[in-house]
């Protein structure tokens, strides 16, 4: 079957705290599972709680935001497992998976790499702090690497300040900076948004060969789907900090099983031709706001299928095949018919 | 069709201060526009950041001045009206006509100032109406976009985005214009809300016989709302084809580059490795001679590096395309049943799908309507 | 199978709940979060409200002087007295002074003497006077029973003119100038940083190179340079109004840049431009949509400004270059305490020194929390 997982986040509720408000419960009950060589991808639109998720994997969140319940087991290969949900903020043992094992790329690249130290420096310094290495064996590997994530030129380039290197590039350092200590986890959270059409469709090649060289697991957060269909091997998709579907790509895009997922889907326009143009059925109603969230489904207020225990009852994971499981009284209430 | 607006060798450079003593450098954002905007029709343009779209659509509703060339608008009432020759003073009336719907739904609306003020004031500056007949006429208006009359004393940091877009709407329509120009109106919004938002701009262009000359960077929205697209490569108008011939056969290789890297949310139409999409957009300033798209493309031989192709139609169609080769080579297009992903690239991301759950025939909505309760 | 759908949809998903906050109204809200700022307002509050209503508040006039009370030492103002009976009786009271010689310096000391105890009553009678200079009035806070006798809750200089009055009319003088010169300075800021900002070009490069002229110089012997150049025969209105325009010539150049700052940023914003292809006219672009825009942040950097008008002031009077003597600041009761055998002998003439640091610091965490909460994003 498959490999063993090496993350394995169970039942993981996060609230925020503010000092004039009610607490907030940005993500509630979630379970997520990576395995090595595959991407988990985490979609949903904005404020559903998925970056929160990623956050809250390598304990990135705010002062204010605390994991009230659940575990996150890390599991390396032969190593003993660590709950991280666990570990004290900015602890040793959270310090040495934090970086160096599980790694993690953003939007936006000014924001995890130093303006005032180069590249090549800052790639080094990882090496040189989470392995030890000699700065000329560092600098080595760091050009060696560069190279792998395929900029031109890297050992000139290593020698460039970020502000000096294009979009397309600097997220590219950014990606040869989280692989610096060849970690096993990559969390990538929205690594393609702010590009360009052409540039997103290299950066999302480079992590498909990146993850088949280095054999590591990836959870991947974007609010576009079309990018989930090329890159995901899971999907996970959130709305207002529930998890209410997941499965393989294939069964979730093929049969979308919870309301949401469905009407995510038919929000997005076909790229088909004239004849075949359908209008699009956007759910109608925004996002409430999280203290608004119904006590039940969170979905309820906008969706055209809700009954009577929508609003109050919390829907229960519900399998419909293949390990894909929805949350939707829908699928308890009227028993999904299985072809045989 | 009668047409509505014609750009006519539009330049727009900007020149670059050098400092105190360093020299000026000349920035090209738009070179030799040529395009027309025929009335009810529904124009994209479409390009990287980048590309020049913006300045195209700030140079058209004169938020910007122009270096060369002119923009003519044709108002119903007849007559050439040269837009790009005109006062501020002068322009104002034809302000009215010639509207626009800004990208970002949160800075493009004052914070300070009440949903009802902001909607109103063109209508207080154009002097067009006040009192009752004012409030009349912006209530009326917020309600088309599909905000509640309730609402208008709010101030709009308490709308939602996809609220605050329809509030730029209702701003831009409350003058009854015919062109509305939305510069990547629906690209700052969550897919639902964007959905929203394409059918409302849909449904106002039908009630108000609008024309749109709509700016984005996404070509699935592209191919769902326009009748025709401009492509745009730094500055340039590489492609200007009705929205389904270019879509189905991209005569310019940069458009096929585009279609080639547009994600499409089906994995089974997952492209494989696109080694194809490669470099990135040149800097603006230092442009390439000859074909601005030769250093990225792959078809490119001696002659693109030195002559730059002029934007012509290819055998005779309504299809334009700015490529020495345009007529010989044999692009892709996006369609579904266009060939896909690449020998054996694309059978090698094949053996990576799992046994596909293919039960339950097309798997769409229909049929978990079917288990739906009645 | 029939199963009831519910409607569910309520109407509160689509309609944002009503919040009719203005830009000032979310300031304010975000403002009272900030604890120390809160607190620094009410000790600016009190010290400007102690300005307006100086002649209430002080004993006597500051100039009233005593030859026979010179450094006299604080009295305190007591409110608990152990009677002969061994009650405790409350009412307030100062102690009187007994002078005793210094053996050693053959000099005359006031000591308290607590065996005197002279009543103190509030609002009593005293010489007609106006408040705020029309108010007339008659009656003063407080003072002792009998007009004759000592009363110096905080002690007297050296010719026996009370210092809690001279204080109080300090604060009048002091805290004035800085708003005056933070007013005067904020109008040439915002004329001058506005034009700058607004239509850029060579305009707004030349009021720039001005401006870093202006801040590139030394300020303290500038300002003592155009303070020496006052003629000395100028009344003392004529040379408050010259210190404080003297004072704002430096200040505008930080307001300027801060209204320079917020136009040019604002100039670019999507909400400006859709004005512009309203069709509105510069003056109604600046006007309605810009300024109302920065308006918070504005005040904010106006209150920042407070304290260095004020710190300027002290510095100058106190240097003698400033206000001159019959002109009670803090900066000229500070002159009094330039030596240090005044110090050793009449430490309590430095209260003017603490009233500006507890002035200055409140005026500082005020202002840091007005901008804060005018842009929460901003550091």
């Amino acid at each position: 079957m498959a490999e063993n997982p090496i993350l394995t986040i169970k039942d993981m509720s996060v609230s925020f705290s503010s000092p004039d408000e009610a607490d907030i419960e940005a993500v509630r009950q979630v379970d997520l599972t990576l395995t090595p060589g595959k991407t988990l991808a985490l979609v949903g639109e904005s404020g559903c709680g998925k970056s929160v998720t990623a956050r809250a994997v390598l304990r990135l969140l705010d002062n204010n935001a605390e994991i009230r319940r659940g575990s996150i087991r890390f599991e390396p290969e032969g190593q003993a497992p660590t709950d991280i949900a666990r570990l004290k903020p900015d602890s040793l043992p959270l310090r040495a998976i934090r970086g160096n094992q599980i790694a993690m790329i953003f939007q936006e690249p000014m924001s995890s790499l130093s303006p005032v130290h180069t590249i090549g420096d800052q790639i080094d310094e990882m090496m040189i702090i989470h392995e030890g290495l000699k700065p000329k064996a560092a600098r080595e590997r760091t050009v060696a690497l560069l190279d792998q994530v395929g900029i031109p030129g890297a050992r000139e380039r290593a020698d460039a300040y970020p502000f000096q290197l294009s979009g397309g590039l600097r997220q590219r350092a950014m990606i040869a900076m989280a692989l610096a200590c060849t970690p096993q986890i990559l969390i990538a959270d929205e690594p393609t948004t702010a590009l360009d059409v052409t540039t997103q469709a290299q950066i999302l090649d480079l992590l498909r060969q990146l993850q088949a060289d280095f054999g590591m697991a990836m959870l991947f957060i974007t609010h576009d789907l079309g990018v989930v269909a090329e890159i995901a091997d899971e999907v996970a998709v959130m709305y207002l900090g529930d998890v209410v579907e997941q499965g393989s790509v294939y069964d979730v895009f093929a049969r979308p099983s919870h309301p949401y997922t469905q009407a995510l889907m038919n929000s997005i326009p076909k790229l088909a031709r004239k004849a075949d143009r359908v209008r699009l059925s956007p759910i109608k109603g925004t996002v409430p706001a999280p203290k608004d969230r119904p006590e039940g489904c969170a979905f309820t207020s906008r969706c055209p299928y809700a009954f009577e225990p929508c609003p109050t009852i919390r829907p229960a994971q519900t399998d419909v095949g293949n390990g894909h499981h929805a949350r939707c009284h829908l699928l308890t209430r009227v028993p999904v018919e299985e072809p045989a | 069709m009668s047409k509505l607006l014609s750009v006519e060798h539009l330049s727009k450079h900007f020149l670059l201060s050098g400092g105190w003593f360093g020299p000026e450098r000349r920035l090209d954002a738009l070179t030799d526009i040529n395009l027309s905007v025929e009335a009810g029709e529904t124009l994209a343009i479409v390009g990287e950041s980048g590309c020049g779209k913006t300045t195209l659509g700030r140079c058209i509703i004169a938020a910007q001045s122009t270096s060369e060339g002119r923009v003519v608008y044709h108002p119903t009432s007849g007559g050439d009206v040269e837009l790009t020759a005109l006062s501020k003073r002068e322009i104002k009336p034809w302000r009215q006509d010639i509207r626009m719907i800004f990208q970002d739904p949160m800075s493009s609306l004052n914070p300070n100032m009440r949903v009802f003020d902001i909607v109103a004031e063109p209508l207080r500056i154009h002097r067009i109406c006040k009192g009752r007949e004012l409030e009349e006429r912006v209530i009326s208006t917020l309600e088309k976009v599909g905000i509640p009359a309730e609402a208008v004393g709010r101030y709009p940091h308490a709308f939602s985005g996809g609220q605050r877009q329809r509030i730029g709407i209702a701003r831009a329509l409350v003058l009854d214009p015919r062109l509305v120009i939305a510069d990547e109106a629906v690209s700052a919004l969550d897919v639902s809300i964007q959905a929203q938002v394409l059918n409302l701009l849909e449904d106002l262009k039908d009630e108000f016989g609008l024309t749109y000359i709509f700016i984005s960077h996404d070509l699935g929205v592209v191919n769902y709302i326009a009748d025709r697209v401009v492509v745009m490569y730094l500055g340039h108008v590489v492609e200007n084809a009705p929205t389904e011939m270019l879509f189905e056969q991209p005569r310019h290789p940069y458009t096929e580059l585009l279609l080639e890297a547009l994600p499409i949310a089906d994995p089974l139409r997952r492209k494989g490795r696109k080694k194809e999409v490669r470099g990135e957009i040149p800097y603006l300033g230092n442009r390439p001679a000859g074909c601005p798209f030769h250093t990225r493309c792959k078809y490119a031989e001696d002659v693109c590096r030195k002559d730059k192709p002029a934007l012509r139609p290819i055998n005779g169609t309504a299809q334009e395309a700015a490529c020495h080769f345009a007529e010989k080579l044999e692009l892709k297009g996006a369609y579904e049943d266009a060939p896909i992903g690449h020998g054996v690239e694309a059978s090698l991301d094949a053996s990576r799908r799992p046994h596909v759950h293919q039960s339950g025939g097309d798997g769409s909505t229909a049929e978990f309507a079917r288990n739906l309760p009645e | 199978m029939a199963v009831e759908t519910m409607p569910i949809a309520t109407a509160s998903a689509a309609i944002p709940r009503p919040r009719r906050e203005s830009q000032f109204g979310l300031m304010w809200r975000r403002f009272r979060r900030h604890k120390l700022a809160v607190v620094s307002l009410w000790v600016a509050g009190l010290f400007y409200l102690v300005a307006l209503l100086a002649e209430f508040l002080a004993p006597v006039e500051p100039s009233a002087y005593s030859a026979r009370f010179t450094y006299a030492p604080p009295q305190g103002l007591h409110f608990l007295h152990h009677n002969e009976d061994g009650n405790w009786q409350f009412g307030p009271y100062v102690y009187g002074y007994k002078t005793e010689i210094d053996p050693v310096a053959l000099r005359r000391t006031f000591v308290i003497d607590e065996a005197v105890r002279l009543p103190v009553s509030f609002l009593v009678e005293s010489k007609p006077y106006r408040l705020m200079g029309f108010i007339p009035m008659s009656v003063k806070l407080m003072g002792v029973e009998n007009p004759r006798d000592p009363f110096y809750i905080l002690g007297a200089d050296r010719l026996g003119r009370d210092m809690l009055s001279r204080l109080i009319h300090g604060t009048r003088i002091s805290l004035s100038i800085g708003v005056a010169g933070v007013t005067l300075s904020l109008f040439f800021g915002i004329v001058i940083g506005g034009f700058a900002g607004y239509y850029g070009g060579w305009f707004d490069s030349a009021v720039m190179r001005v401006i870093e002229f202006i801040r590139s110089m030394p300020t303290i012997p500038l300002w003592l340079g155009l303070a020496a150049a006052l003629p000395r025969d100028w009344s003392a209105l004529q040379t408050y109004f010259a210190i404080t325009i003297i004072l704002s010539l430096i200040g505008w150049t930080e307001l300027a840049r801060v209204v320079r700052g917020r136009f040019l940023s604002l100039r670019t914003e999507d909400f400006v431009t859709a004005a512009q292809l309203d069709g509105a006219s510069d003056w109604r672009i600046i006007t309605r949509h810009m300024v109302p825009s920065f308006m918070s942040h504005i005040i904010a950097a106006a209150t920042l400004a407070i304290p260095g008008m004020i710190l300027a002031e002290t510095a100058l009077s106190f240097l003698g270059l400033g206000l001159q003597a019959p002109i009670v600041s803090w900066g000229t009761l500070l002159q009094d305490a330039q030596n240090i055998r005044t110090l050793a002998t009449a430490p309590w003439l430095l209260a003017p020194g603490l009233c500006v640091v507890v002035v200055i610091l409140a005026m500082n965490f005020f202002g840091d929390g007005l901008r804060d909460a005018a842009d929460p994003h901003g550091r």
